[in-house]
């Protein structure tokens, strides 16, 4: 079957077959859809809870199972963030489903569908909401279990449900491990910041988050919507002053793990955010200090987010997401080793210059060093005390960050939104930096403050700036502070330590350090009433915490640098491998020289070249080619006569038999076919050189010898006169012919083949031509001379091959071509006479009159003499016997009649 | 006029397959070319159009459309770096394309069409040596076509607007000596993207005998996968196409320089460019010229 396709297709037919499967492959790929890992179950759980444990609530759940799992498997409790529900989640769940865990997810109380009020994460709601999770789990039979009521499980939430992770594990032993994600140690603290170390409840109100996460939850009451009326009422007065109470803070307080963190044992992974104008490094610092206090295994991971900066780029994710699942194997499947007790964190290296994300590089040391890194680097800030304005009302107000827009493009997190106001804001700028510090932990400085009123709102940032002035506020983190007891004049003011944020930078050599102290901020509340304040530096310098031997840590773009390095080898390798086998090849090659053909300039020994096309373009061409013969190669369109020529020059394969050029066997790109010059299917020519240039062109390509060229007899039988200098484009056809017969001669070769020489050319010239094939094969040399012309062959041409489809129908001297022929011209004296004896004779077949008192007689191989001894019996005269030497009738007799060429076949 | 042949291959006096159509040779075939002298020529010229632009044409007050380009085009004058950058940006997509399939897809295709092509087999140079020579040379072209815009647009920018830093918006500026150093990195990148297009316009040139077909077959392939690259609905079976990485060179101009994607395009385009190239030799020292 497959043999009978044409030669051509079945060719085709693997290529064809291999874009079908690959097309239907890419097909398939894209299209088919992605069976779950995993079945989910959703669920209203009822609860009871309160400080009495007998308040009902239901909670929105969503249990996800994996697919293929054989009995029990641990579980992980997923809470989600603030303003969330289980659906925030579902992602996450999912990816851990298909870890092998049984995930439930569940919306807290106060959200979505769930019931209830919010309580901020309260150990008598909340979090004991969460312990009924507990024994709801226990009670599953998918839930593989350490004991009665325990189940395996891990709780892994982010923000609002990384409190409750911690405060769950300090208030339910049954925890097994906790992976809490960019959440607060301290509410309190979080929403009253103070980077003095002073009490919070006199921090400074962060309202613009404040107000963000009121505003997170709707329906309910119009005032507080689902909030508790205590932590309402809480909001609305740190709102409505701008100060906090000693009740709001110990409910906040109550809310947060700070308290109850000696009380956690589960092993807890802390991830925080750089990025994170809410709770910042220190809070997951403060928990991670708490924690380990405790003897429960800690460790921290930083990376490149936050709530001000989203989840950070898929580097920082793809780690995140490794920590977690190794946590989680570790310490709630018992799978896996023991994670290291290793530090991770990522550093911003620049902007992703084609999607415009962030490029983060990963770093890694032994042991977390908490916000004061383990070295410390101090750079010297200068300046003059100065006199800032607290804008009345707070406004004006300068910009740090704004929240909530850190999901919208982690790059307005980085590059910052930070605008300070003229007259507000005072600076103390350090000299450019001889080399680059790369900044990981809580810078500090000093200043002093003095107020007229002894009370003082101010924010300290610390600007990285550039050589042109560009100035970056790193992650948008600054440090309120509010002083009391303040001086009114600056001499006398006490030296403050203010603990900045703390950051993770990169601060490039020439670039500055700038102190700004501003008096307002968008996101903080502030003194309502106008008010001036002198400030000045405290003295000291600026410290900048560094980590000493941070190794980065390896991505995914060093393997793809090994991979190009391996593609290059591989290259080179497979470079070496084929230049080899070539040489080998080479090598190896048939240099043996026929020594029955060493002297005959060609041998053409039963040539076949059937063409993928399966048309037999030559069956069996054999025939041979002597020095100083000029043998034309004859035969009507089609023969195959220009197909042997091209197996000649090397242009095609042939399909069977061979080609001896001086006994050396010829293949495409023979050595030998140097000592052969060539005409085959008209000339070719370089169109915008003239025609000494193309001569020049073609010889420089042999590599030969200039002075073996013989330009000048080549260009003496171009004939072309003046014309020579002209561009071969200009040429007609006729010139380009003879301009290509004096290319094949180039050289003088030994053999030279000529297809269709006298194509194009007018009578003198074919004349010409003539005279100069006959001329050429002296000397040992000899020519081919291909043709159709009939007359042409019989007048220049020793010898003559005549070919008729694809075969040789006849070859040998062209006197004995043309003597094979058996008609006879007669010159009689009586015609009529000669007719009726001709008539009569045996051995004669016809009889033509030739119209000049002649007679054609074939007489079929009788004697001659025989019929003219019976003519001259009979009576009549012979004036003249002619054997008809006319190759025309003799190629006639050989090929027929018949006007359709092989090709036609 | 005796024999002439000595050698044992039977090769006539002087042939030596190693020094047949060497590489000068065939960069004085290609030099004489009224085709390789307009392609020059234009990339010449280009650097001075975009010049004379920016200075006749007035400040339009249309937005571009934010972007790479809007912020490439007000920084294009900001110095000779800048101005060689933007001459590099308008030209990548499109016109050094088409500069290399013509160089890369003429070279056998026109000597075929010319008949030509038989008379340099028969001479004979062998066929491997025929494409190693023809494409190095036309890679050579390719590669001072690259230059000589670079050079060009470096030369002009600077006598006009002056030696400053390089400034784009993805990061700071950089010094003007390491910006030189990073034109040179893009300008490399280039070149290797530009590989895909050399050995896809190769390999079609040594299919056909219609140069025009392989370098318009060669472009028009290379717009395809820009096209299919837009639709981001094939996700990763992006990432397998030869144009996916075409633009990864932006990460040069940030600091520290973004080689990520630079690397993966590497990787895509070498490749590309050597499976192309395979195949070219492969085919054409088994097919059968019967141009």
């Amino acid at each position: 079957m497959l043999a009978r396709l044409p030669a051509r297709l079945r060719r085709a037919l693997p290529v064809a077959v291999a874009v079908v499967v690959a097309v239907t492959g890419a097909v398939v790929w894209v299209a088919w859809p992605d069976s779950p890992a995993y079945t989910t179950e959703d669920a209203t759980v009822t609860v009871r809870s309160g400080p009495n444990g007998d308040e009902p609530v239901d909670l929105d759940t969503t249990l996800y199972l994996p697919a293929d799992a054989d009995g029990p498997v641990p579980a992980v409790l997923m809470p989600h963030g603030f303003g969330g529900t289980k659906q925030s989640v579902a992602a996450d769940a999912k990816d851990l489903a298909e870890l092998g865990y049984a995930v439930l997810a569940y919306t807290a109380r106060g959200f979505g569908r769930s019931g209830g009020q919010v309580h901020l994460d309260n150990p008598d709601y909340e979090v004991r909401d969460a312990q009924r999770l507990l024994d709801w789990l226990a009670a599953r039979p998918e839930v593989s279990k350490d004991a009665s009521n325990d189940p395996k499980v891990g709780v892994v939430g982010g923000s609002y449900g990384g409190a409750l992770a911690l405060l769950l594990a300090a208030q339910d032993q049954r925890v097994d491990a906790i992976v809490p994600m960019i959440t607060w140690n301290d509410l309190s603290r979080s929403f009253l910041p103070q980077s003095t170390g002073s009490p919070e409840v006199d921090g400074v109100f962060k309202k613009g988050w404040a107000g963000y996460f009121f505003s997170g939850t709707q329906g309910g009451d119009p005032t507080c919507g689902r909030f508790a009326p205590d932590i309402c009422q809480a909001y609305l007065g740190m709102a409505t002053t701008g100060r906090a109470t000693a009740e709001a803070v110990e409910l906040l307080r109550r809310s947060s793990p700070a308290p109850v963190l000696d009380r956690i044992k589960a092993p807890t992974l802390l991830i925080q955010g750089e990025a994170d104008s809410l709770f910042p490094l220190s809070e997951a610092d403060a928990n991670a200090k708490g924690i380990a206090a405790a003897g429960t295994p800690v460790r921290v991971a930083w990376f490149t987010g936050g709530h001000d900066g989203g989840t950070g780029p898929a580097s920082d994710r793809d780690r995140v997401r490794f920590l977690t699942a190794q946590w989680l194997d570790h310490y709630v499947k018992g799978e896996g080793d023991a994670p290291s007790n290793s530090f991770t964190w990522s550093r911003v290296a620049g902007f992703n210059a084609l999607d415009r994300g962030l490029v983060t590089n990963g770093f890694s040391v032994d042991e977390y060093p908490g916000l004061r890194g383990t070295d410390m680097r101090e750079v010297k800030v200068a300046g003059p005390p100065q006199i800032i304005a607290n804008p009345p009302g707070g406004n004006p107000a300068a910009i740090s960050t704004v929240p909530g827009v850190g999901a919208l493009g982690a790059a307005a997190s980085v590059a910052g939104v930070a605008m300070d106001l003229p007259g507000q804001h005072t600076h103390f700028v350090s000299e450019p930096l001889a080399e680059a510090i790369d900044v990981a932990g809580a810078p500090t400085v000093s200043i002093r403050v003095a107020s007229p009123t002894g009370e003082a709102v101010v924010f300290v940032k610390l600007y990285d700036v550039d050589p042109n002035g560009t100035e970056t506020l790193p992650s948008g983190l600054i440090a309120p502070v509010r002083l009391t007891g303040l001086p009114a004049t600056i001499d006398q003011a006490q030296p403050v330590t203010v603990t900045l944020p703390a950051i993770v930078r990169r601060v490039e050599a020439g670039h500055t350090l700038r102190v700004t102290v501003a008096t307002s901020d968008q996101g903080y509340a502030t003194p309502a009433e106008p008010n001036v304040y002198t400030v000045a530096l405290g003295g000291g310098a600026l410290t900048l915490p560094t980590i000493a031997g941070a190794e980065p840590i390896a991505t995914t773009a060093a393997l793809w640098r090994w991979v190009l390095a391996a593609l290059l080898a591989a290259i080179a390798l497979g470079l070496v491998v084929v230049v080899l086998i070539a040489r080998r090849r080479h090598r190896r090659t048939d240099i043996s020289v026929h020594e029955e053909y060493a002297d005959t300039p060609l041998v053409v020994d039963h040539l076949r070249k059937e063409y993928a096309d399966g048309f037999v373009a030559v069956s069996d061409v054999h025939f041979t080619v002597e020095r100083g013969q000029v043998v034309g190669l004859l035969g009507p369109n089609g023969a195959g006569k220009t197909t042997t020529l091209r197996v000649l020059m090397g242009l095609t394969q042939p399909s069977g038999g061979e080609i001896f050029v001086f006994g050396h066997r010829l293949v495409p790109g023979s050595p030998v076919l140097s000592r052969l010059g060539a005409l085959v299917e008209g000339p070719g020519f370089l169109p915008h050189l003239n025609g000494i240039d193309n001569l020049k062109a073609y010889w420089q390509a042999t590599g030969r010898p200039l002075a073996d060229a013989h330009f000048d007899e080549a260009v003496e039988i171009a004939g072309l006169g003046d014309s020579i200098h002209r561009k071969v484009r200009k040429y007609s056809h006729g010139m380009k012919q003879r301009l290509a017969i004096a290319q094949a001669m180039l050289g003088l070769p030994e053999l030279l083949v000529l297809d269709e020489p006298t194509d194009g050319l007018d009578p003198p010239q074919i004349a010409e031509m003539r005279r100069v094939l006959k001329r050429y094969a002296t000397d040992g040399r000899a020519v081919l001379v291909s043709s159709h012309l009939l007359a042409e062959v019989e007048q220049t041409c020793t010898h003559a091959v005549v070919v008729n489809k694809g075969e040789i129908v006849a070859s040998g001297p062209v006197d004995e071509i043309v003597g094979d022929s058996p008609t006879v011209q007669f010159d009689v004296t009586d015609v009529d006479a000669a007719e009726a004896v001709l008539d009569g004779l045996a051995g004669v077949r016809s009889v033509a009159w030739d119209g000049n008192g002649g007679l054609v007689v074939d007489i079929d191989g009788s004697p001659r003499s025989e019929v003219v001894a019976e003519l001259v019996r009979a009576g009549v005269g012979v004036n003249r016997v002619v054997p008809r030497r006319r190759l025309e009738d003799a190629f006639l007799a050989l090929v027929g009649s018949e006007t359709r060429g092989s090709g036609d076949r | 006029m005796t024999t002439t042949a000595t050698a044992v291959d039977g090769a006539a006096t002087g042939y030596r397959p190693g020094r047949t159509l060497t590489i000068r040779s065939e960069w004085r075939r290609q030099a004489s070319r009224r085709r390789t002298q307009l392609a020059l020529a234009f990339v010449v010229l280009l650097p001075l159009i975009i010049l004379a632009a920016f200075q006749f044409g007035g400040t339009g007050d249309d937005d571009n459309g934010g972007g790479e380009f809007s912020s490439l085009v007000e920084l294009a004058t900001s110095g000779g770096l800048n101005f060689t950058l933007f001459t590099l940006f308008v030209s990548a997509g499109f016109l050094l394309t088409v500069v290399v399939a013509l160089f890369c897809g003429d070279t056998i295709a026109s000597e075929a069409s010319w008949g030509s092509l038989r008379y340099l087999l028969a001479v004979p140079v062998p066929r491997a040596r025929l494409l190693a020579v023809k494409l190095v040379v036309a890679l050579a072209y390719s590669a001072v076509a690259l230059l000589t815009l670079a050079g060009t647009a470096l030369l002009i920018g600077t006598l006009r607007y002056g030696w400053d830093p390089l400034r784009s918006t993805v990061a700071a500026d950089i010094p003007a000596g390491e910006g030189l150093l990073r034109l040179l990195g893009i300008l490399g990148y280039l070149a290797i993207g530009l590989l895909v297009v050399a050995g896809l316009a190769f390999l079609l040139s040594v299919s056909t005998d219609a140069p025009l077909g392989a370098v318009g077959g060669a472009v028009l392939l290379f717009i395809v996968s820009s096209i299919l690259d837009q639709i981001t609905a094939l996700g990763g079976l992006r990432n397998l196409l030869p144009t996916h990485y075409s633009d990864a060179w932006l990460g040069i101009l940030s600091t520290p320089v973004q080689s990520d994607d630079i690397v993966k395009g590497t990787i895509s385009a070498v490749a590309y460019a050597t499976i192309f190239w395979s195949l070219a030799f492969w085919r054409f020292t088994r097919k059968d010229v019967v141009s």
